[in-house]
């Protein structure tokens, strides 16, 4: 990291800024080639789930796509979150806001966030950020969620003692057991992970690296997850979007 | 360099009186750094032991270590890994307490027991081989 820095430097004489690395690039060659072609992409039953969902209206209410017409009017959304909800101010990620759309505007239950369903809008609203680079809003409300989250992620924590930037700063690219460690990006969520034989959410990602370092997980509606939420995606700011991801 | 000063500052850190009247039990130590989920060491470090692609790169090899270390160093290895580095990455196998938001299964609970360790340290200091 460092040497690549002081090489950035080297090269342009201009403020050096380390390139975030995706974790696809330490996923293999062959979960790499299952990310790179749709069909072989297991993210995109979900992804088609999702498109199906987004025309299907609550009973007594509204489609996503009533309001909101093709599901392409979503390109970028994904790629900015989380961020502050106008209305109230409050930041959320792509699933609170999705269930903000489920009270306010479809008089309809919340979705449970690692659900099939939400997984699966998630999944397909996602999708149409492919390519476009993550960025997300650092002023207002957000300006603290992040400063939170960098400060949980440098904190120690659970029986092992271990914070998150201690692997994914220092350690990227070295072995924990028979894993990459990887820089532990956000763009690719949700995310198949061929270990869950299932799609799953960032949050869920982020409890399995607390559980790993014996830690009390956040719970899924817990500010500590937003916040953490909201540092990975700024750290990981650039990367090109990934949902649906694909690792090991 | 930043090695050497590690291994000069380690030599000065010992615990020399086992932390319990039996004896440990090298076989037993074994298959605790074996066993990953019981002693988490191949996580981190690698070892003269099967399996090597499963093994961690983000601590020294294991091989050779009874040779390197004392077994009263390798004891203050695991019962205190900061009092040799500060910044270490190992946790103290004998803190049960100070660990914020240990795991509920995990809480007030040391990860080895004193005879763990004690048969780890025995199974180290076996370890003579680089
Ligand atoms: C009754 C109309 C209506 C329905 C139905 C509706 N939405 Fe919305 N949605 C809105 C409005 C209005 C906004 C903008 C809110 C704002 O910016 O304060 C919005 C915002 C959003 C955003 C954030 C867009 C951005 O640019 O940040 C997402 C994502 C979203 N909706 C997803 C959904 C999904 C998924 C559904 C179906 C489960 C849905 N919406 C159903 C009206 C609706
Ligand atoms: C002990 C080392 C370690 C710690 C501490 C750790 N992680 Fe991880 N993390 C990993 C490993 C290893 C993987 C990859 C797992 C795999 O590929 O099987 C990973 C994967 C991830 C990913 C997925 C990246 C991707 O490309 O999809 C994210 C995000 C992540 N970690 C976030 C965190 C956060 C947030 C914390 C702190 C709460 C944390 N990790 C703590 C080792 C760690
Ligand atoms: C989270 C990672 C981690 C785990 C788990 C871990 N260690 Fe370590 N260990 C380290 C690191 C890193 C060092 C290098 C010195 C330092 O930074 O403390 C080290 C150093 C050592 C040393 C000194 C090695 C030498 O050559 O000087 C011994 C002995 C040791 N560990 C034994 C163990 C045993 C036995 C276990 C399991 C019971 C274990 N460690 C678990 C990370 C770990």
């Amino acid at each position: 990291m460092r040497a690549a820095a002081l090489l950035a430097l080297l090269l342009f004489a201009g403020p050096a800024v380390a390139q975030p690395r995706s974790g696809y690039w330490d996923a293999g060659p062959q979960v790499r080639a299952m990310q790179d072609d749709d069909t072989a992409n297991p993210g995109f039953l979900w992804v088609e789930q999702g498109r199906a969902a987004w025309q299907a209206p609550p009973p007594g209410g509204k489609a996503c796509a009533g309001c909101h017409g093709d599901i392409a009017a979503m390109r970028g959304v994904a790629a900015r979150y989380p961020a502050a909800d106008p209305a109230s101010g409050a930041p959320v990620d792509l699933a609170g806001r999705i269930n903000l759309c489920r009270a306010v505007n479809q008089s309809a239950p919340k979705l449970a966030r690692e659900g099939a369903e939400m997984l699966a809008l998630a999944a397909a609203i996602g999708v149409e950020s492919r390519g476009l680079p993550q960025r997300i809003a650092t002023d207002g409300p957000m300006a603290s969620v992040i400063a939170r989250g960098e400060a949980l992620f440098r904190t120690r924590m659970g029986q092992l003692n271990l914070s998150c930037a201690q692997c994914h700063e220092a350690r990227a690219g070295a072995r924990l057991g028979g894993a990459v460690i990887p820089e532990g990006h956000a763009n690719a969520y949700p995310e198949y992970r061929l270990e869950w034989q299932t799609i799953g959410s960032l949050a869920r990602r982020i409890r399995a690296c607390l559980t790993g370092v014996r830690a009390e997980p956040f719970a899924a509606d817990a500010p500590e997850m937003l916040e953490l939420e909201a540092w990975l995606a700024l750290r990981g700011a650039g990367l090109p979007m990934e949902t649906p991801g694909v690792r090991p | 360099m930043l090695a050497l000063a590690l291994s000069s500052a380690a030599a000065a850190q010992t615990m020399d009186v086992p932390l319990t009247a039996v004896p440990g039990e090298p076989v037993r130590g074994r298959a605790i750094v074996t066993t990953r989920p019981l002693g988490l060491c191949l996580l981190c470090h690698a070892g003269p032991f099967p399996d090597r692609h499963l093994h961690g790169s983000i601590a020294p090899d294991l091989a050779g270590v009874g040779a390197r270390l004392t077994p009263g160093e390798i004891r203050m290895r695991l019962v205190d890994p900061a009092a040799s580095n500060p910044e270490s990455i190992m946790p103290s196998y004998r803190r049960a307490a100070g660990a914020l938001r240990p795991g509920r299964a995990f809480q007030g609970k040391p990860i080895l027991s004193d005879q763990a360790i004690e048969d780890v340290v025995a199974f180290l200091a076996t370890l003579k081989e680089e």
